[in-house]
């Protein structure tokens, strides 16, 4: 094929990935945001400074999820609280101080709980660290070894590769 | 008589396997093949002797023969024959016959497809795996005795717990232990590739196959559960972060890690020592899982545990990490390979830094699990570690990992080059940003939406190119049609394009769960008959409460109008189910599913009289994409997973046809 | 094979200690941080109309129980009981009160003529009681001293040992 036609080719695949990718997209999109809109209120604010108690009675559920009767108890408790102005951290404390730290479904950044908050990302900043050296090693032993190719050549022979195979 | 007979078989089956184990060793090591054989006839006289265990527990159960125990606790005479069928593994010690006897399965399925070929590495492989039984027929015979007899045998069973009575309790255990059996395929090779000093990539290329599809039935279990938890438990959401769930996702993290690096070794010859790990941590971290489950030290809505089963438990799971680790450690410097790689740019570094993401993942989730149990051990103190824990940090990770999933399929092996970069990314993300871009411009302002959307996007992208470039180079080059040429190249290259499909389901699944949480609306409101309550689009009008007598358990449901701009929609009737032995009752959701979104309702409280209902309603946005995500991870797997010579007559077919 | 190399095995080993030391804990025992603190006020109707309260108690020693008419078996164990230690030790000082929590009021009434409580007992609208004395399930039984301060706090049913034991604690402090 000439050049001509391969460019024409690769316009009208650029066009159609773009089409197909854009379409099914949108079809995902377009019912979701429509709610992005609204702005926060007290039923949210209530929704999230729930979702970060634990539903005693249940396991694992938050107060906001649980459908237990004390959790909708606490609920309404939390409810009011906000009304009466109360801060997210105020109504936080109230129920630690009844309950104990339990009662917190994600434990507090302070202390010995920094660990759970720091060890992943610091795991993970390790193995990413160890995989740079280790494949850094191997890449300088790779290349050590080898006589040098002529670059252009290489290029070449890869291209031409490449059409054969049709990608 | 059952009862006696039952145990009497498992007592003999735990002989059995435990000769088996030491004919297979000693043959292997004296290289007699007369003991070999005979340890593989044992393998199938295991798998008689448990058979006949589980048939003998399914006849007390069918026929509701409560002088068994078991029976008794986990089913009623007016049950259905199915949900009498599945209560075998309602509870603990018909679980671990059923894990019993997949295990002797698939012992002898591995005995009956290798024994031609591998004999060096067989026979310890087998062993492994006859130990892995084993340990289950010790904790049947002498802890938690499924066939235990109950005297005066009473007039009527207890039943299984009326959530568990349902479609789903048929396919979810089933999955799932499938997957978590599945895998001690490849740790027992892995093992015995150790053991041997055959440490090529043979163990690899024999358990590729169980891996993944042990992989599938993992997956789908785990969707399986989501989707069941979502429609039946009544809170509206698929996954807590529970003990028990976290024990499942674990594995599979791993194993999705080990899928991957394999790659690496199966053509560089590198990694032995990673994937060796891997492969055993997946092994490990499913027995963790059934440790936690029924050893009752972290409290959990999944959690079954009677008294010494756990300490048994832990004490395998410590046998098993002292076995391999030592054995990791005896071979290592066996295993050290010439690392050699062309460049830090190239799939090899992407696969790494895959593995990093996954395991990173992994341990995150098993440090969220137990450090309540650290903590306590160390401060004293008792604390909680859920969901918003969990999401804070894993989402950053996960995105991080999505992003590689358009990466890595499409970066060169070896050394990418700027124009290999430039042909296969540009334009997959040139549509990223455009269509972040004009999401912003329609309203989204969340950064994690518009930031899942841009990612989301750009695999997509990525994916989708890669198909319709290759297809039009295919129809260019061979003539036939778009549909033929599409089938043909799935069909030759399936663990290529059945590995995109995979990773689309995976993109579809996260943009599902993104949207249905970021965008989750919810609001509770006390009715009286005839008022309504707004959500998002909808109205919601209470038009009477009812009560009704349901052959099992008294029934209240309120019955529902809702209302989407003006016009009446759709009539729901959420409602609570009293069963006499329970002393909460059961939430019954009434929901309409759709494609773009979920109106999801419960009733939460009621007035004996009728006069008021709690009702709380959910949107929730985009949430069918997980399951419909689910489902393509599925499809893809079979497409990567299917054998060779048929799919040649497939292709030869299809041609045919077209031509 | 050297020391280095048995690391690796031997890493596992702190897991495993850690996980059986799980045996010892029980998930559901959760402590309370109101123990030696200063017990919450409150003010409830009791089922013959008059006000219950904390504050106006100040000298003498509370024991408060938390119970349910849906709560078997453990409610229904330890409600003669309390109506036996509440008629012993009344006349020395001792104030008993019951609240009841998320129940309904006809069923309340009947567990109270059941076990012939003569002690005064209120609902719990709202459960805001419950939810200020850190309650999470029921029977749940505060002893609290003639300062006010909450003593001690048992969950579950009340045995007869416990509570001589606690009471005669009670009496006897300040």
């Amino acid at each position: 094929m000439n050049r001509h036609a391969r460019a024409r080719n690769r316009a009208g695949v650029w066009a159609t990935g773009f089409l197909a990718t854009g379409l099914l997209g949108l079809a995902c999109v377009l019912p979701g945001f429509a709610r992005a809109a609204a702005p926060a209120d007290l039923d949210d604010r209530v929704r999230e400074i729930a979702s970060e108690l634990r539903c005693v009675v249940c396991q694992n559920l938050s107060v906001a999820d649980s459908p237990s009767d004390l959790a909708k108890e606490m609920r309404n408790l939390v409810r009011e609280m906000v009304q009466q102005g109360k801060s997210p951290k105020e109504i936080q404390d109230y129920f630690v101080s009844r309950y104990g730290e339990f009662v917190l479904l994600s434990p507090p950044k302070r202390g010995f709980n920094l660990l759970v908050w720091v060890l992943p990302f610091l795991a993970i900043g390790l193995g990413a660290g160890v995989i740079y050296l280790v494949v850094r090693r191997w890449t300088e032993s790779s290349v050590a070894g080898r006589p040098p190719v002529d670059p252009a050549y290489a290029e070449r022979v890869r291209r031409e590769l490449e059409e054969r195979e049709g990608r | 008589m059952i009862s006696t007979l039952g145990h009497f078989v498992l007592f003999l089956g735990l002989g059995v396997s435990l000769y088996a184990m030491a004919a297979a060793v000693y043959g292997a090591r004296a290289g007699r093949e007369d003991w070999l054989a005979s340890s593989r006839n044992a393998v199938l006289a295991l798998l008689c002797l448990i058979t006949a265990a589980l048939f003998l527990l399914e006849y007390a159960l069918i026929t509701s023969d409560f002088s068994v125990l078991y029976v008794a606790n986990n089913s009623t005479r007016g049950s259905l024959t199915r949900y009498k069928i599945a209560g075998l593994w309602g509870s603990l010690e018909g679980s671990l016959l059923l894990w019993a006897w997949l295990q002797a399965l698939f012992s002898a399925l591995v005995v009956a497809h290798h024994s031609d070929r591998h004999r060096s590495v067989l026979p310890y492989a087998q062993a492994v795996l006859l130990g892995i039984t084993a340990f289950f027929l010790l904790v049947m015979t002498f802890a938690v005795n499924p066939f235990a007899a109950l005297v005066p045998a009473p007039l009527d069973g207890r039943g299984l717990n009326p959530l568990l009575e349902v479609t789903d309790m048929l396919v979810h255990p089933l999955l799932l232990y499938l997957g978590y059996v599945g895998f001690s395929v490849p740790f027992a090779f892995a093992m015995a590739a150790l053991i041997t000093g055959h440490l090529s990539e043979e163990w690899l290329k024999i358990t590729r196959h169980w891996t993944v599809v042990a992989w599938l039935f993992l997956t789908g279990g785990i969707f399986y559960g989501g989707w069941w938890s979502y429609r039946t438990l009544g809170w509206g959401g698929y996954w807590a972060w529970d003990p028990v769930e976290n024990a499942s996702f674990m594995p599979w993290l791993i194993a999705t890690a080990f899928i991957h690096s394999v790659m690496i070794q199966e053509r560089k010859r590198m990694l032995k020592v990673w994937n060796l790990l891997l492969v055993t941590l997946t092994f490990v971290l499913v027995i963790f899982g059934t440790f936690l489950t029924r050893s009752g030290i972290l409290g959990s809505v999944h959690a079954f545990s009677d008294g010494p089963v756990g300490v048994l438990f832990l004490g395998f799971l410590a046998l098993v990490l002292l076995f391999s680790l030592g054995l990791i450690a005896y071979r290592a410097d066996r295993l050290k390979s010439h690392g050699e790689m062309d460049s830090i740019v190239s799939r090899e570094s992407a696969f790494l830094l895959n593995n990093v993401l996954l395991v990173g993942i992994c341990f995150t989730v098993l440090l969220g699990t137990v450090f309540p149990l650290l903590t306590e051990a160390i401060r004293g103190a008792k604390i909680s570690v859920g969901t918003p824990y969990f999401n804070r940090v894993s989402v950053p990770l996960g995105l991080a990992l999505l992003l590689l999933m358009g990466i890595g399929p499409l970066i060169a092996w070896g050394r990418a080059s700027l124009n290999n970069l430039r042909r296969n990314f540009l334009a997959p993300a040139i549509v990223a940003v455009a269509g972040a871009a004009l999401l912003f411009a329609l309203g989204v302002r969340q950064a994690e939406a518009l930031l899942v959307f841009l990612c989301g996007f750009f695999v997509i992208g990525t994916i989708l190119f890669e198909f319709i470039m290759a297809t039009r180079t295919r129809v260019r080059t061979t003539g036939e049609s778009l549909l033929a040429a599409f089938a043909v190249l799935l069909l030759k290259s399936r663990r290529r394009y059945g590995g995109l499909i995979v990773h689309l389901g995976v993109v579809i699944a996260i943009i599902g769960i993104a949207m249905s949480s970021i965008y989750k609306v919810e609001r509770e409101a006390t009715l009286k008959p005839n008022e309504r309550m707004e959500i998002g689009p909808y109205a919601i009008e209470l038009k009477e409460l009812n009560a009704g007598e349901q052959p099992t358990h008294v029934l209240v449901w309120a019955t529902l109008t809702v209302f989407r701009d003006g016009k009446p929609l759709i009539e729901l009737r959420p409602g609570q189910r009293f069963y006499p032995n329970q002393q909460t009752p059961f939430a019954s959701v009434d929901a309409r599913y759709g494609w773009d979104e979920d109106l999801y309702t419960i009733l939460s409280t009621f007035e004996r009289d009728g006069s008021s209902a709690t009702i709380k309603a959910l949107i929730n946005p985009m949430i069918a994409w997980i399951w419909i995500g689910g489902c393509l991870i599925v499809l893809g797997v079979i497409v990567a997973v299917l054998p060779e010579r048929r799919l040649a007559l497939l292709a030869l077919r299809v041609k045919a046809q077209v031509a | 094979m050297t020391w280095k190399k048995l690391l690796i095995p031997l890493a596992s080993v702190p897991v495993i200690l850690l996980l059986a030391y799980g045996f010892w804990t029980d998930p559901k025992a959760i402590p309370s941080p109101l123990i030696q603190k200063a017990a919450p006020d409150f003010r409830l109707a009791d089922f013959e109309g008059k006000e219950l309260s904390l504050a106006g108690l100040k000298g003498t020693p509370v024991v408060l129980n938390f119970w349910a008419s849906w709560c078997y078996p453990a409610c229904y164990e330890e409600a003669p009981l309390l109506e036996s230690t509440w008629r012993k030790y009344k006349e020395q000082g001792l104030i008993m009160l019951g609240v009841d929590i998320q129940d309904k009021e006809p069923d309340a009434r009947e567990f109270i003529k059941r076990f012939s409580f003569t002690f005064p007992n209120g609902p719990d609208p709202g459960s805001k009681v419950s939810i200020d004395y850190g309650v999470y399930g029921v029977p749940e039984t505060f002893f609290i001293d003639r300062q006010g301060r909450i003593a001690y706090k048992h969950v579950g049913a009340l045995s007869p040992v416990l509570v001589e034991e606690q009471v005669q604690a009670l009496l006897k402090g300040r």
